[in-house]
Formats: structure tokens, sequence, C-alpha cells
């Protein structure tokens, strides 16, 4: 934790004028590879890794790219939280991986046991090994159980996350709140930031309030956030908590949650034990294990860290060669989101693209980001940033006026958000156009 | 061969213009950017509006008027405001450029 917090301040210490990001000179050196049909690797095909491999496909047809992901389907955690409030249910934020299998030119349904970035091979559990000239590494966040006590396998069973969307999270997460009693009490937690999806937590309670209003107006909400101030938006949901759900939600800062009690219910901060009739613990987050088995989780320092510093040109890491990495993994000034996971998987392949073609790398990719958070049934809000290499300081920064939240919720960005969920699952996983989707705002 | 050849001119022949804008890769790739809210190649399948066939110089005066705020905007403000007017040409003939 204290791990997290430091490299979190430096990267802010860099937004906010001081020098950072140490491996720019090491890496990008173009051209790294020029062979006519490169072997890519990538692993994970989420916002980054699909909207990779399919860019990569349509940029350099040639690379022969292998995509390993576990998952038979594409379920998506941007709009999960609407299931929680019964507007969509699981099937309406699941997807097809058929037009990534269509245009990849393998793709394998196993996880990754092993990687050796000295020989260049990637090992999955099944016991196939694939090698690689570039491995793109798109796996996410790992959740970290044992930061909180008494959050084993057992625990599990019945205290959800829900901060990877599935069945066995967000559904089952729905169905304890359906089953929850009117007047019953929903504790959720917040990790301490860098998280995955910086709005997300708040945006969960409003959609469980909104489930609550309707259904059992009694209960209440206690969000346990182990950040001092609300981490994104806070204007804005402080509006919406107090327009829509007055008197239901209940914030508590610096309340990190340091153990949970299954049979007891109850969640323990530093403060006190917490009853609840549902529990939503998410807990810490680090870059995935299988950026761990790379051995690039590095901080800006080189040093072994929680995320992985990398080449904002390419998002190769700073400190292993030919791994590059992509989305919520990263060490960067960027939101966790699945907008920038989706626009570092189009860096990444731009850069690979002419790296392969022997040209040298973009010197100043853009990367955008757009982020809407659903209110109530009805309105939304969004924030919205515009990075750009900034030479004098040595980081990506938003450039002057293109950084900002909406300056009020609105059914309009309630239609903007839905389309936004349509068209980055379309862009991120190829879905034909006339694809049919079920999901509504 | 000879028939993907006579077709691959063709096309060339066709879409001169599109080939030309759609090569530079720093063009596709920004534009690319636009995708995940108007949709894959600027068709959007929902509120958003698309990009696909804009006319060049509606698509950079608007980008304009966003910037300057003499266009009401919710996100455009700030995502006009992230780029050059150079990038606004750029953009703007790659997306006049695709159907």
């Amino acid at each position: 934790m204290a791990i997290d917090r430091r490299e979190f301040l430096k990267v802010t210490a860099g937004a906010a004028g001081a020098v950072t990001v140490s491996g720019l000179a090491g890496c990008a050196s173009a051209p790294a590879v020029a062979k006519a049909a490169p072997k890519v690797v990538v692993v994970g095909a989420g916002f980054g890794g699909a909207t990779f491999s399919r860019y990569l496909k349509l940029w350099y047809p040639q690379a022969e790219v292998t995509v390993i992901e576990p998952n038979a389907v594409f379920t998506s955690c941007p709009f999960s939280n609407t299931v929680l409030a019964g507007i969509n249910k699981m099937e309406d934020i699941t997807m097809p991986y058929d037009n990534i299998k269509n245009v990849v030119n393998n793709f394998v349904a196993d996880y990754v046991s092993s990687i050796d970035s000295a020989k260049q091979t990637v090992t999955t559990k099944g016991g196939k090994t694939f090698a690689y000239d570039k491995l793109v590494l798109a796996g996410g966040v790992e959740l970290l159980f044992d930061k909180v006590q008494g959050y084993d396998a057992e625990a599990r069973k019945t205290i959800k996350h829900a901060w990877k969307a599935s069945p066995d999270q967000t559904g089952a997460l729905r169905q304890q709140l359906e089953a929850m009693p009117d007047g019953g009490t929903f504790v959720m937690s917040v990790p301490m930031a860098p998280y995955r999806c910086p709005p997300g937590p708040y945006e969960r309670a409003c959609m469980v309030g909104q489930y609550f209003k309707k259904a059992k107006p009694k209960s209440k909400i206690i969000i346990l956030d182990g950040n001092p101030d609300i981490a994104s938006k806070k204007p804005l949901f402080l509006a919406a908590w107090k327009k829509h759900y007055d008197g239901m939600i209940e914030w508590r800062g610096n309340n990190q949650p340091r153990a949970v009690d299954a049979a007891k219910m109850t969640v323990s901060t530093e403060f006190d034990d917490v009853k609840a009739d549902v529990i939503n613990l998410v807990p810490p987050m680090r870059a995935a294990d299988i950026c761990g088995m790379a051995g690039v989780r590095v901080g800006l320092d080189g040093k072994e860290g929680s995320w992985c510093a990398i080449d904002y040109r390419t998002f190769e890491s700073t400190t292993v060669k030919n791994v590059h990495i992509l989305g919520d993994s990263t060490l960067t000034n960027f939101p966790k989101s699945g907008s920038v996971a989706n626009n570092t998987g189009k860096i990444c392949a731009y850069a690979l693209s002419e790296m392969f073609n022997g040209r040298a790398v973009d010197p100043a990719p853009v990367v955008t980001n757009t982020c809407y958070s659903a209110s109530s049934e009805s309105t939304a809000f969004h924030v919205a940033t515009v990075f750009r290499w900034n030479e004098e300081k040595k980081s990506m920064l938003p450039e002057k006026g293109a950084n900002g939240i909406s300056k009020e919720e609105s059914e309009l960005e309630f239609a903007y958000m839905e389309s936004w969920a349509k068209n980055v699952w379309a862009d991120t996983l190829g879905l034909p156009e006339g694809y049919k989707f079920t999901a509504k705002g | 061969m000879k028939k993907s050849l006579a077709v691959a001119l063709l096309l060339a022949g066709a879409f001169g213009a599109v080939a030309s804008a759609q090569a530079d890769p720093r063009a596709r790739f920004m534009a690319a950017n636009c995708a995940y809210c108007h949709g894959p190649d600027g068709k959007s399948r929902g509120a958003i509006p698309s990009l696909v066939g804009l006319e060049e110089k509606y698509f950079i005066d608007q980008m304009k008027a966003f910037k300057d705020g003499s266009r009401p905007a919710t996100v455009m403000q700030k995502h006009a405001s992230g780029y050059t007017e150079a990038e606004y040409v750029v953009l703007a003939k790659y997306f006049a450029s695709i159907k």
C-alpha cells in the first residue's frame, strides 16, 4: 500500500511540474524489429489488448498476432454498475470475440503460466509455448485480497468485489442486493488511488442508490473510502447524491478496510467495525500477474513496484526490452479507464507498425480520455482530457483547456454515455455494423 | 494475381484521395482516437454523431467553434482544445476521405 502511494505521488508530481519518466532515452530506439512477419503475442483481450490486436492487423497486416485470453466472451466493466441498478442484465454487457478471432492469426483460450523475457517466450497453463518478437501485456489489474485480513477464498464465496465484471461477481452482487431486506445496509469500499476506474465506486453508489430508491427506500449505503477525498468528479457526485439519494449515502474518507468477517458481516477500518447486510469489498490492486511474470512491475525509479513504467511513445517497458504494457497495468498520468486502455492499444499498434516498417516512431503521440458516469437512471456526466507530450517537463500532460468535467449532470450525457459504450465496444471488438446491442441507458 | 492487381489499380484510381489520406500513419492514428466515442471509422452506433464523410470545411469550422465556445458542447470543447488547427485539417481530410 505504501508503495502504491509513493508511486502515485511521483506520477502526480510529474504532472505538477517535476521531471519524470526515466526511461525515454533507452527504449524506443526504432527500428528495433524489421522482419517480414514479426511474431506478436498479446496476453489479454480487454479494452487494451483487443483494440491493439485489431488495429495492428489493420495497420500492419503482415504481423503474426497470437492472442491469449482465458475468457470465452468479453464482459465490460464500464456499464457494469447499470447491472447493479437493474437497468441492464449481465448478457447486455457481454459480447463475443468472434471478430477478434477472425482478424488475428491465433486466438488461444488459456491462461499464461510463465514468461521468459530473455528467451522471449510465453507458456500457457495448457503447456503451449509461443515465441515472440514483441510481447504485449494487457492483463488489467491483480486484486490483492491478502491486503485485507479475512478476505480469503472462503470469504470470497459470499463477499464480492465486482471490480472485474462477471456473472460470479457483478451478477452475484446484484442477487445479494435483490435479496437484501428494505432498511438494510450496503457497505462498499474504495481502494487508495491509483486503482482501476477512479469514478467507478462513486457511480456504483449512485446505481445501487437508484435501485434502493425504487425497491427498498429505507436502506443505507456506506462508502468506506481509503482516500482522503472523493477521488474523481467530486462536485458532480456530491450534487447527485444530494439530489437523487438524499440521506441514503454516507461517505467516510480515510477509511481503508483492514479486515472483513464474512460470518459476522462486518468490515473493520482502523476506526471501527461496520456491520452490513451486503458487503462489496474492492481490495487494493496492482498491475496484472502477467506483468510480474515478465518482470515489468517496475516504478519510475527502476525498482520493483506495483505498476509498470512505460515509454509513452511505444508503451514499451522502461526496463525489459520488447515487452509492451497497455491500459490499467501501466504507471502513467492517465486515469485507468476503458477509453484510455483502448487508446493505449492504438498508440502501441501505431508505434509497432512504424517500427516494423523501419520508420521512427511518433515522438509525441496524443492520448485522450473520455469517461462518463451515470448519476441516476436518466442522467450522467463526464470527465474529458487530451494529453500531449511535454518536452520541457518530460511527461504527458493535459493541454491547456483540454481537461475538465461537466458543469452539471444531464439527460443528454446519459444518451452520450450509452452511445459511448456501444461505440467503444464496437471499436475494441470490431463488432460489425448492424450488430444488435441490447444494453440500454 | 492479375485480377487482384487490376482491382487494386481500379480502387487506387477511384479512391486516390482516400489512399493518400489513409496512408498517412499519424492522421490514421489520430482519427482512430476518435473512434471510442464516434465509432470505428467514424460510424457511430448511437446518439454521438458520426464523423465519416463529413465535409472538410464543416469539420474544421466545428472544431474551431467547439474550441472558442461558439458552438455549445459537452466534451468537445476539451477535445478541440487538445489539437492544433493544422491537426483539425489533417483529421478533416481523413474523415472526408472515408465512406
